[in-house]
């Protein structure tokens, strides 16, 4: 119990850096992952093998090695004096677009191909077609899926405490090194992720009951 | 086949409009099938063309191929004197001017029916909001679902959904209609509804292209019966001299088998 009071301000800032490099990321591959979706079942084929080889790449690579590269590389060769965090933020969302883009594009695949097909015949470009027909009906079937995977990436997120960033499993080895109880710091570390992945499902949970009234 | 009730209109022979859609020697294959072989079709403006024939003989795929939903392997097709464009803003652009209503309706499920009337209308021609409503709102009153305008598409009855699709396609003021067996999918009470709505729309001197096993509809809204087998055009008349006396072998085959029952 003291371990928490003693280090309250460390376990406060562990758990907002869990939380912000979850929303951050999550924003990233959220919105890389719709792209790239759209890329994926649009009409033009080289878009379509960029997001394949998007995919492909980002989603058989392990998530330690694009830390690796994001940290080593990126600076090196791109953007010297880069933050951790945006580091962080790069490597964890898109790492996780690529599972996004998955999801959404198993969401597109359920809505029957009769609505794009009446979408462009009253002349809607495909863009149009995917934003206010398809995607607006893929969302039902997406929820679940993604809902998953930011709880992954809440998870994945521990990685970048390996790499100057502030997070819950970055104070957790700082307290253990300065020989703090280990089974306390867990407990309290583990209850901390707890909050962040309840939040996540209730959040999603709330918003699936809202879709299925909405039709 | 149920034989139509529907109030003969005295159809004269195809009107001399000038060439709307126009088809030239088109040729597709689904892999080893030749589904359209070597079809010439010109449809004049103002013309009814109801296109018959068993299935599979490439009817439906004749009709999806006037608006570019399929492809055509060779050949050419023209709308209003400009050849169907590739994939993109201006093939969209001629898409708009070609109402389509299909077999399963296709009415977008996440939007209401007045919605659905309105979406073109804001999002393709760039409507006023408000000049868009009335539109849509007086179209729904003329295919009378008026009252509905407020409901979802899966809380309407099949014949209600086919005619706010009618609605839908004809927001956009387009040039010509393509109907792909709009009341196959229809219980068979429910079939009368859609047709009167298209008779009216024939009468109206739409330009129209219905691909249907309704032959009452045929018998007295179209100037013109196309008949078709096995991806071929095989005959070509006015419906008087198709059903009383057909030409082909294959048409009198058919039609002893639909009529005589």
């Amino acid at each position: 119990m003291n371990v928490l009071l003693d280090y309250l301000p460390e376990f406060r800032n562990g758990f907002l850096g869990t939380v912000s490099l979850t929303a951050a990321s999550a924003a990233l591959a959220i919105l890389l992952g719709l792209l790239i979706a759209g890329f994926r079942v649009s009409p033009v084929p080289p878009l379509r093998a960029f997001g394949t080889a998007w995919v492909t790449l980002l989603r058989n690579t392990p998530l330690t090695l694009l830390f690796l590269v994001a940290f080593f590389v990126v600076p090196q060769v791109l953007f010297p004096g880069t933050s951790p965090f945006v580091l962080a933020t790069l490597a964890l969302g898109f790492y996780t677009s690529s599972f996004v883009c998955e999801a959404v594009r198993s969401g597109i695949n359920t809505v029957p191909l009769g609505q794009a097909e009446a979408a462009r015949s009253i002349g809607m470009t495909f863009i149009q077609t995917l934003r206010m027909i398809i995607l607006p009906q893929a969302t039902r079937t997406v929820l679940p899926p993604l809902s998953s995977i930011l709880i992954a990436l809440t998870k994945n997120s521990a990685i970048a405490g390996a790499f100057s960033n502030t997070e819950l499993f970055n104070v957790s080895k700082l307290l253990n090194d300065q020989g703090r109880p280990i089974g306390w710091i867990f407990l309290w570390i583990a209850l901390a992720y707890l909050i962040i992945t309840f939040a996540i499902s209730g959040i999603f949970r709330l918003l699936e009951r809202r879709l299925e009234v909405a039709r | 086949m149920s034989e139509v009730s529907v109030t003969k209109s005295d159809k004269g022979p195809a009107p001399a409009g000038d060439p709307l859609v126009v088809l030239d020697n088109v040729n597709k294959h689904f892999g080893a099938l030749h589904v359209l072989q070597d079809i010439d079709l010109t449809i004049r403006r103002g013309e009814v063309v109801v296109v018959i024939g068993p299935s599979g003989s490439g009817k439906s795929t004749l009709c999806r191929t006037i608006n570019r939903l399929e492809t055509v392997d060779s050949g050419s097709i023209a709308i209003d004197g400009k050849p169907l464009p590739q994939e993109g803003r201006e093939l969209a652009r001629l898409r708009a001017d070609v109402g389509m209503v299909f077999q399963s309706f296709n009415l977008f499920a996440h939007k209401t029916v007045l919605e659905n009337v309105m979406l073109g209308q804001t999002k393709v021609r760039r409507t006023e909001k408000k000049a868009a409503e009335e539109k849509a709102r007086a179209l729904l009153d003329r295919v009378g679902v008026g009252t509905q305008a407020d409901k979802y598409p899966a809380q309407l009855s099949g014949g209600q959904q086919q005619r706010v699709a009618i609605a839908r396609a004809l927001a956009m003021d387009p040039k010509v209609m393509l109907f792909d067996e709009p009341t196959s999918a229809l219980d068979p009470e429910m079939i009368n509804e859609v047709l009167e709505v298209m008779q009216q729309l024939a009468r109206d001197g739409m330009t129209m292209v219905v691909v249907t096993h309704e032959m009452g509809f045929a018998r007295s809204a179209a100037n013109r019966v196309v008949f078709m087998a096995d991806g071929r055009i095989v005959e070509e008349a006015e419906p008087n001299q198709f059903f009383n006396n057909p030409r082909s072998d294959r048409a009198k085959d058919f039609l002893s088998k639909i009529l005589h029952h």
